[in-house]
């Protein structure tokens, strides 16, 4: 059986140890880093996408199994360097292109009037100044 | 959570965050904007509605350790319900009006014998219905490649000692399972109301890194 | 073998002892690299499910798999384990991925 390099950053090494970048388990690694962020409104937002699109009553339009297929195709450098979420809508925008239900031109034009209007009006601070929603 | 009024709410926050500066005049970042473009194409498209959005998120606000810690109670306190719980979570935790989604949901009992503890080391599979959530640890790459091999080293960086006469038992939530751990029950707990049980249960006891305490 | 038949089939039995298959496909696999060519016992049948193989690419296969807990000594998976010989790891593990140790 091959065995798989200690270096996780050893990516020749793991191709022909047949193991894949996502699959670490039994790697070397550091101690567990227990600070937690919390989450924004678009990680929230992530996350309801997705379990909306697994809806098995929307068909579903996406699977589970796809998401992490799509992660996993990120190769080693975007998946270490996105958050999880990060992950998660790279994912799922790349498989709604795939099966057609998104094009990659209009989530490129929408990306561009979702910045600009955010431009315009940036969000207000909850809580801050007494001007929230 | 706080309302949400729109489909399009960016709403704000007061922590920082590296994704997302929080700054009022900062560009909005690639990936925060790619996920208000994918929901707002997807209402436009009709895959979904806005109230649909809405609601999923605060639905899945509304999970949290709090449920798991119910359940850990109720079967410390009621031992036929404990026996209900192991054998099937979902039918047990109707009877509590909880809901442990799509996926079933496995509890693994703690014993003097046995410490369990969950991990998913090919992505990040987790009891989110249960407990809400997933911590960013239970995530990171340090967790996930070590504790399968070293588990008594990453427990104890927790601060949980496992006495070596007992066996600690890693599960690989691997595919369609997802797993929370029943915790042992303090010593001097018992006949406690369940309310007061349920406040010692720590996510993380839940998540078998942790044993509960009545301290 | 018939879909219904396939819901039905379920090989091993707990307490089989099983070997987990030292293949290295390509594509999305949900058998960790570390288990491969290991062996273990079966604790239980988790029911029958599509493969995820296949549901990753966005087929969805008419037979559903057989899911089992295997449970591996931590020794048998890494020889230079240094805990107690009981500590044991607990995956998940289809039908396809497993053969029988005579």
């Amino acid at each position: 059986m091959s065995q798989s390099p200690k270096d996780p950053g050893d990516v020749r090494g793991a191709i022909e140890a047949g193991r894949r970048h996502h699959d670490m388990g039994g790697r070397d690694a550091g101690p567990v880093d227990r600070s937690q962020h919390a989450h924004d409104p678009w990680e929230n937002k992530t996350d309801a996408i997705l379990r909306l699109l697994a809806d098995p009553a929307r068909g579903p339009v996406m699977r589970i199994d796809e998401l992490r297929r799509g992660i996993e195709e990120m190769g080693p450098g975007i998946y270490d360097e996105l958050s999880y979420y990060e992950r998660w809508i790279a994912s799922i925008a790349t498989i709604l292109m795939e099966k057609g239900v998104l094009t990659a031109d209009e989530i490129g034009r929408k990306i561009e009037d979702v910045r600009a209007r955010h431009a315009d009006a940036p969000p207000r601070r909850e809580g801050f100044g007494g001007g929230t929603r | 959570m706080s309302p949400h009024d729109g489909p399009h709410d960016h709403g704000a926050h007061d922590h920082p965050h590296p994704n997302q500066p929080d700054l009022e005049d900062a560009p909005l970042a690639y990936y925060p904007a790619m996920a208000d473009a994918v929901a707002e194409l997807l209402i436009e498209k009709g895959v979904f509605t806005a109230d649909d959005l809405r609601s999923t998120i605060d639905y899945m606000a509304s999970r949290t350790p709090a449920l798991g810690a119910r359940l850990a109670a109720r079967a410390w306190a009621d031992p036929a319900f404990r026996a209900r719980l192991l054998a099937d979570s979902k039918a047990a935790a109707a009877e509590l009006d909880i809901d442990t989604g799509p996926a079933p949901v496995l509890v693994m009992e703690n014993t003097d014998a046995v410490h369990n503890v969950v991990v998913c080391t090919l992505c990040s599979c987790y009891p989110v219905f249960l407990l809400g959530k997933s911590p960013d640890w239970y995530k990171s790459r340090n967790y996930r490649s070590r504790v399968i091999r070293s588990p008594r080293a990453v427990l104890a960086e927790f601060g949980t000692v496992i006495d070596p006469a007992r066996e600690v038992r890693v599960h690989d939530s691997t595919a369609d399972m997802r797993y929370m751990i029943l915790p042992r029950q303090p010593e001097g707990t018992e006949g406690w109301p369940e309310d007061k049980l349920a406040a010692l249960i720590t996510r993380d006891a839940l998540i078998g890194v942790c044993e509960v305490t009545a301290g | 073998m018939s879909a219904a038949a396939h819901a039905t089939s379920a090989p091993f039995a707990p307490g089989d002892r099983v070997r987990v298959r030292t293949a290295f496909p390509p594509g999305h696999v949900r058998t960790p690299h570390y288990c491969r060519g290991h062996e273990g016992v079966v604790e239980r049948l988790c029911g029958h499910f599509p493969n995820p193989e296949e549901l990753a690419y966005g087929r969805v296969p008419t037979a559903p798999c057989a899911l089992y807990r295997v449970r591996f000594p931590q020794r048998a998976l890494w020889p230079d384990y240094a805990g107690p010989a009981a500590d044991s790891v607990e995956i998940e593990l289809f039908d396809h991925w497993l053969e029988a140790v005579e």
